[in-house]
């Protein structure tokens, strides 16, 4: 069956099996492999991106029910070469070890960070409270998203169109090929 | 893993649905938010032929007010459950109980109905719609009609509802006034389901519980209404000793499983430990 949808503000469309998850068609059909995919029970949450602006595991989707939908995945975050806060927090706290986990993370903390700008800890735990860690523990991935809350990007007055522009051309990261 | 091969329909109406579902026979599923269905199709637990997909009928999406009731279609997702004003108002239950469901991202796709149909006995919503006396309307190709929370569910993972028949929306009479609720949920690891679960609404008049309504989440193979609890706390003074008294009631009719979160006896005490907390915070004691 063909599905269409938009990624990252760019319309996409495939022919699909009707068993394919959202997980698999973002990462192998459309190459963006920053969306991870880590287990058959829908409980690590790595798999996690935005559908029509908020957070859903994407291997608990089926690609056809996204048919029509408005997909984000974590290659959306950077802008014109710089990087998302939540990105940057990630660096800054060292809020990944193997980096698994990662995209998951920052795909839920970026929708915490705009709709709560200055969440308690407990709010940020409860946010990420369906995604699994297994390295680099909790701790500095709490430090992480705070430091984001820190330091928001400050917004330039052309957003629409630097958003559109970070969305066209999703480069894919030879490292991250193959995880599974 | 992915899902065994599977034919895919999307339908724009109720009737439309009905149509697909009794047309590809009883190999056919319902597939709402795919929140339980999904994992299960990706274990390789279940082979259905077709999926008769929800997601495109908006008259079963949202919350609405029709007289004495509230009206939840069953489409809705528990995140706008959450939320909705309505709900919190007149359904206060509900919105406690849904807040514990999952994890915010499975709240933003699985729906009220899904947890219903889906009859989970460690599922969280069950057990409120028991002890709220919802009714559930359903469609199938004999039309409509109306199932009482109290023979919706039948056993395990199982409902009331006939081949080809659809979940269409839930009326939940309206708890109004001096009505406060709360849900207790016990687990282990966050966002695990319920060991055992307490859902409880409770009507009180300054120093006396008037009414409550008391239910019970995975102490048997489906949702259980508390009834010796409700009849002990009628009428009672609203203290700490007297609710813990009723509590004590919380087992009797009771079939708790035995699994790997625990045994049935220790679900007997957790039962009434939960139930005396859950009544408690309703009540505002303590
Ligand atoms: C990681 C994880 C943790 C979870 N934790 C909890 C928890 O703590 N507590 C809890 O209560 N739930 C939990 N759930 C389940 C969640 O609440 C699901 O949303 C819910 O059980 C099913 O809703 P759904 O809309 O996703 O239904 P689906 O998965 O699409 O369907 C479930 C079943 O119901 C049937 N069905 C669905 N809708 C209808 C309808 N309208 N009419 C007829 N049949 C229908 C389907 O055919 C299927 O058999 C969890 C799920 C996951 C993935
Ligand atoms: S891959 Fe989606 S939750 Fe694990
Ligand atoms: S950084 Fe390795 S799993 Fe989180």
């Amino acid at each position: 069956m063909q599905v269409a949808m938009t990624v990252n503000g760019r319309p996409v469309h495939g022919e699909i099996e009707p068993r394919m998850l959202l997980v698999h068609f973002v990462r192998d059909q459309l190459g963006l492999t920053g969306t991870h995919w880590g287990c058959d029970t829908s409980n690590c949450g790595t798999c996690v991106l935005w559908m029509d602006g908020e957070p859903v595991k994407s291997c608990t989707v089926l690609a056809a029910m996204a048919h029509g939908h408005e997909i984000r995945t974590v290659e959306d975050l950077e802008r014109d070469g710089e990087l998302d806060p939540v990105q940057q927090g990630f660096v800054e706290q060292h809020g990944l070890q193997c980096g698994f986990c990662t995209p998951g993370m920052m795909m839920t903390a970026r929708w915490l960070l705009d709709h709560n700008p200055h969440p308690s800890e407990a709010e940020i735990r409860e946010a990420i409270s369906g995604q699994i860690c297994r390295c680099t523990g909790y701790a500095n991935i709490v430090r992480a998203i705070q430091w984001a809350a820190e330091h928001p990007r400050v917004e330039p007055e052309t957003v629409p169109e630097a958003f559109a522009a970070a969305g066209q051309a999703p480069e894919r990261s030879g490292e991250e090929v193959g995880v599974r | 893993m992915i899902p065994a091969r599977v034919e895919y329909v999307a339908p724009h109406s109720v009737t439309e649905a009905v149509g697909a579902l009794v047309e590809a026979g009883e190999d056919a599923k319902v597939l709402a938010g795919g929140q339980s269905l999904l994992p299960v199709l990706r274990l390789r637990m279940a082979y259905p032929s077709v999926l008769v997909d929800l997601g495109r009928i908006d008259g079963m999406r949202g919350v609405r007010e029709e007289g004495s009731s509230v009206v939840v279609g069953a489409m809705t997702r528990h995140s706008d459950v959450i939320d909705d004003p309505l709900v919190r108002r007149y359904a206060a239950l509900l919105a406690s109980a849904t807040a514990t469901v999952a994890d915010p991202q499975v709240r933003h796709r699985g729906t009220f109905g899904g947890a219903l149909a889906h009859a989970d006995p460690a599922g969280d919503l069950p057990a409120v719609a028991v002890a709220l006396d919802a009714e559930m309307v359903a469609e199938g190709p004999g039309g409509r009609r109306t199932i009482p929370a109290s023979e919706f569910f039948v056993d395990y993972l199982q409902t009331a509802l006939e081949p080809g028949e659809i979940l269409c929306e839930v009326r939940i009479p309206k708890l109004d006034g001096e009505w406060s609720a709360h849900y207790e949920k016990f687990n282990r690891t966050a966002q695990a389901w319920a060991i055992v679960g307490v859902a409880a609404a409770v009507r009180r008049s300054n120093g006396t519980i008037v009414e409550a309504r008391v239910g019970l989440t995975n102490m048997s193979s489906t949702p259980v209404r508390a009834r010796g609890v409700e009849a002990a706390l009628a009428g009672a003074s609203a203290d700490a000793a007297t609710v813990a008294d009723a509590a004590t009631r919380a087992v009797e009719g009771t079939n708790p499983p035995s699994d790997l979160s625990g045994q049935a006896d220790y679900r007997s005490h957790l039962a009434t430990v939960l139930t005396r907390r859950a009544v408690s915070r309703a009540a505002h004691i303590g």
